[in-house]
């Protein structure tokens, strides 16, 4: 059907569309891309809970709390997280530590996000003028308090782009833990090219999947940073003259 | 019956660096007083003020409010340093306004002044909401409540500013230049807030350039150079006959074509 002026038959062999719209609904491969989407989010949490704890840590004035932070964030951003992937499954069982795939995955994609996850919120932190932090203090905020209230809310709003893209990154490096054995989109693609042969279908299919993945999110990402903003958007509708009245009142603020 | 005491420092030092900013600096503030410094820039007056509530901590000296000491909790026979929590407590009973107003920029008027009492007093919703509304009210602006800090004027900002400290109900008010980064226009405004807080008997410790305003309001005022308050005394005295040297170059400079 696509082979015209080819030889006859030759188009199949260049490209068999049935095969592709064959496998492109292929449960199997749609729960491969299932795994890959959990792995992602698995790792994302535990990458926010890590990146969380340094960057706080990294901005205290007590060395001995910025320095295990510093060295962290050092070595998981100067190692290659395939390097990383390969020494948590396959090198710790020397030690006696034996993880599984699926554990070894998340730990390792997990903690290698943290590291850039670091970097990004501490910037966000950075960026919130320091007046917000000590008007919190003078009404008798804690640091926690001011930090959750005050501070945090307005970085979101700064870190959303960089943390975005680092989601979307993640979904496609999750592929690497096809080489640990984890079942997830790509090592099924693998699988699957093993017995069918058809390499060029089935691999055009799973960078569909990926891309499918990674649009929705792109998605997902301009709602998050729209509603982020709408502190900041309603600056600009004024100047437009919009009554006040009109203004959504967010009640999630206080 | 002796006058009661807000505020007592005594013998406050602090350092920036190799920077001695206040080389020992006392102060005493009772009920319903107005206090305002002045003095020329770098001379200690904010930092100063910033000690009272330790934003910036003092390395030496006491500070006291309303008879807490700021940072300490007895303890026993002695006294040990307090906790995060415990310093943030005893914030809640110093209102404090910057000269960069400091809104909280995610809220609304509205929410950056329920936010103090809902936070950290723990007052129902309901209840903060209704204060909130009254203290726009009393700084004039009940239609901007829903109004981000964006949207508002400096003058706006500010007294949204003054509405939030006041919503803790402090015993105390500082004034850290609360009109130097507004327009001229926009100046009135605020110091009218001011003088309405003053005549309620608000007990205030005001760090301005606003002779005129001092004059008007101000209980006392204060002279600071160098980290040291070097003359003080009723605003007639200091700024009709000022007896330092020092005080009225300050004053002829500040005031123009004396």
């Amino acid at each position: 059907m696509c082979g015209a002026g080819l030889p006859k038959g030759f188009g199949l062999v260049i490209w068999d569309w049935s095969a592709f719209f064959h496998y492109i609904h292929s449960p199997y491969l749609l729960t491969g891309a299932a795994v890959s989407l959990g792995l992602s989010i698995g790792a994302m949490a535990i990458g926010l809970v890590l990146g969380c704890g340094a960057a706080m840590m990294r901005m205290s004035e007590r060395p001995w709390v910025r320095g295990p932070a510093s060295v962290y964030v050092w070595l998981w951003r100067g190692t290659p997280v395939l390097v990383q992937l390969i020494i948590i499954y396959t090198g710790l069982p020397q030690l006696g530590i034996k993880l599984g795939v699926l554990a070894s995955a998340l730990i390792g994609l997990g903690v290698n996000e943290g590291a850039y996850l670091a970097e990004i919120i501490r910037s966000g932190i950075l960026a919130v003028p320091k007046g917000q932090f000590e008007a919190a203090r003078a009404i008798g905020m804690t640091w926690g308090k001011t930090m959750r209230i005050i501070v945090m809310p307005q970085a979101f709003r700064i870190i959303i782009p960089p943390m975005g893209n680092a989601f979307n990154g993640l979904m496609k490096t999750s592929s690497l833990a096809s080489v640990i054995s984890m079942e997830e989109l790509l090592r099924r693609t693998e699988l699957l090219v093993q017995v069918q042969f058809k390499v060029l279908e089935i691999f055009m299919v799973a960078a569909i999947y990926y891309l499918v993945l990674t649009t929705i999110w792109g998605f997902i990402q301009a709602r998050l940073e729209a509603y982020a903003s709408r502190s900041v958007a309603q600056d600009r509708t004024t100047r437009a003259a919009v009554p006040v009245a009109a203004i959504a009142v967010p009640t999630d603020a206080t | 019956m002796p006058p009661e005491i807000v505020v007592e420092a005594r013998g406050v030092h602090k350092h920036f660096g190799q920077t001695h900013v206040l080389k020992g600096v006392d102060l005493t503030v009772e009920k319903g007083e107005v206090v305002v410094i002045i003095g020329p820039s770098g001379g200690g007056k904010s930092t100063f003020l910033r000690t009272l509530n330790f934003l910036d901590r003092p390395e030496s000296g006491e500070v006291r409010i309303a008879g807490m000491t700021m940072g300490q909790a007895p303890a026993g026979s002695g006294r040990i340093t307090l906790s995060d929590a415990g310093l943030s407590r005893q914030r809640q009973q110093i209102g404090m306004v910057f000269q960069q107003f400091n809104l909280f920029s995610h809220m609304t008027a509205l929410q950056n002044v329920m936010c103090g009492p809902v936070h950290v007093l723990r007052t129902p919703q309901a209840e903060a909401m209704a204060d909130a509304k009254r203290l726009l009210a009393l700084v004039g602006l009940a239609d901007k409540e829903n109004s981000y800090p964006g949207q508002l004027s400096g003058g706006q900002q500010q007294r949204v500013a003054i509405a939030r400290a006041l919503a803790m109900h402090p015993t105390l008010m500082l004034f850290d230049e609360p009109t130097s980064s507004l327009d001229p226009e926009m100046v009135a405004e605020v110091l009218q807030v001011m003088l309405d807080l003053s005549e309620r008997g608000m007990t205030m410790v005001i760090v301005t350039h606003e002779v005129q305003f001092a004059r008007r309001a101000a209980d006392r005022i204060l002279f600071m150079e160098d980290g040291r308050i070097i003359e003080e005394g009723r605003p007639a005295d200091i700024m009709d006959s000022p007896r330092n040297e020092r005080t009225k170059q300050f004053l002829n400079m500040v005031m123009g074509e004396l």
